[in-house]
């Protein structure tokens, strides 16, 4: 007698490629690559209505003001501005280098890794547009205005780490927050430019 | 020689080993499956958002919530006209309607999610302000503080 040879009986997979294929054409028709990217914002909680709007006094050299015709055109301090230029006058505000008077005050305070530093503690930047402005415009200016302070953490954080802000722990990124604080506050809307 | 001759005129082309061709298939099914993203609504206003540099990732799909603003697509022009319009989920809203919708989605959600909601502003770039700071009034008097403005990454002219 020889010996019994067994062998597994094969498995018919001719169909496992149209089951595949099935699921493949789903996932391609269903699929969108697009990741859902944006410019982060936080709005202030909603004023009282019987809560009389007090004026909060903030000195005049702290308020960096930046106004949007229904014409997309920019105001940015009184002069007329392009939006290219808008980065460098808001980099320039924020930092104040120079501690020049029409500048933003500067305070000292304790940061961790930095020690005492004097920074632009209560500056303001104030971004008030029309309702005619249109969206593309209005984004753009957020998008500057968010570049200049991005730019200014940036520049610290090579400085001061030699890594981009990035790439910096959580405490680190913290640190330097404080010295830059983002503080964008968009003006209770006003319309301006007549009727639209 | 001879023999091989014989062989390959009786036998015909010979069949390609499909075999390996559900590996392959899978492969790509899989990348796909990972890729992807479903689409969430059937768009009803044709948004075509502005472009922006400094953008942040929207991390949790669950916490976030669409509003979308832009012309009624031409089928819906008969019915809605060309001004710019609010789409919440798969239908034309008014303004008013946000601020419920606002508060019935985020008391759908888990209690410890609540506070973390994201409302992601889909808007077109060739519409006016004035929609979109009503829909922020609404939205600052439905607490949904965390706003996000969709765009699309600009590509660096300075590089």
């Amino acid at each position: 007698m020889g010996k019994v040879k067994r062998e597994v009986p094969e498995l018919n997979s001719s169909s496992t490629a149209d089951i595949a294929f099935l699921l493949l054409v789903f996932f391609l028709m269903t699929t969108s690559m697009a990741v859902n990217k944006g410019l982060a914002r936080r709005l202030p909680p909603p004023v009282p209505a019987e809560q009389k709007t007090e004026d909060l006094k903030v000195k005049e050299r702290n308020v960096f003001v930046v106004l949007i015709n229904s014409n997309d055109q920019l105001l940015v301090q009184g002069e007329y501005t392009d939006v290219a230029e808008l980065k460098e006058k808001a980099k320039e505000f924020i930092k104040n280098e120079d501690n020049a008077e029409n500048l933003p005050e500067k305070e000292v305070i304790e940061v961790d890794y930095f020690g005492n530093v004097s920074v632009t503690k209560n500056h303001v930047i104030s971004l008030q547009n029309d309702r005619g402005t249109s969206y593309s415009a209005y984004i753009e200016v957020q998008n500057e205005l968010v570049a200049a302070y991005n730019e200014l953490r940036n520049d610290l954080a090579k400085a001061k780490f030699a890594k981009t802000y990035d790439e910096l722990q959580e405490d680190q990124q913290k640190a330097i927050q404080k010295i830059y604080p983002q503080k964008i506050s968009e003006a209770e809307p006003k319309n301006y430019g007549g009727k639209k | 020689m001879g023999r091989f001759r014989a062989n390959s005129s009786s036998s015909g082309t010979p069949k390609i080993s499909t075999a390996s061709l559900p590996d392959i298939v899978f492969m790509l099914l899989f990348f796909f499956m990972i890729a992807t993203t479903m689409k969430e609504v059937d768009f009803k206003v044709g948004v075509t958002m502005p472009e922006a540099t400094e953008l942040q990732k929207l991390e949790k799909k669950t916490l976030v919530r669409n509003i979308y603003v832009g012309k009624p697509l031409a089928t819906f022009r008969a019915q809605y006209g060309t001004e710019p319009r609010i789409q919440l989920d798969d239908a034309f809203a008014e303004i008013n309607q946000i601020e419920n919708y606002v508060v019935s989605e985020r008391s759908a959600m888990p209690e410890h999610e609540q506070d973390l909601l994201t409302i992601c502003l889909k808007v077109d770039k060739d519409t006016k302000m004035g929609i979109v700071t009503d829909i922020k009034q609404a939205l600052r008097r439905a607490y949904a503080l965390k706003l996000n403005y969709a765009a699309t990454q600009r590509a660096n002219e300075n590089l």
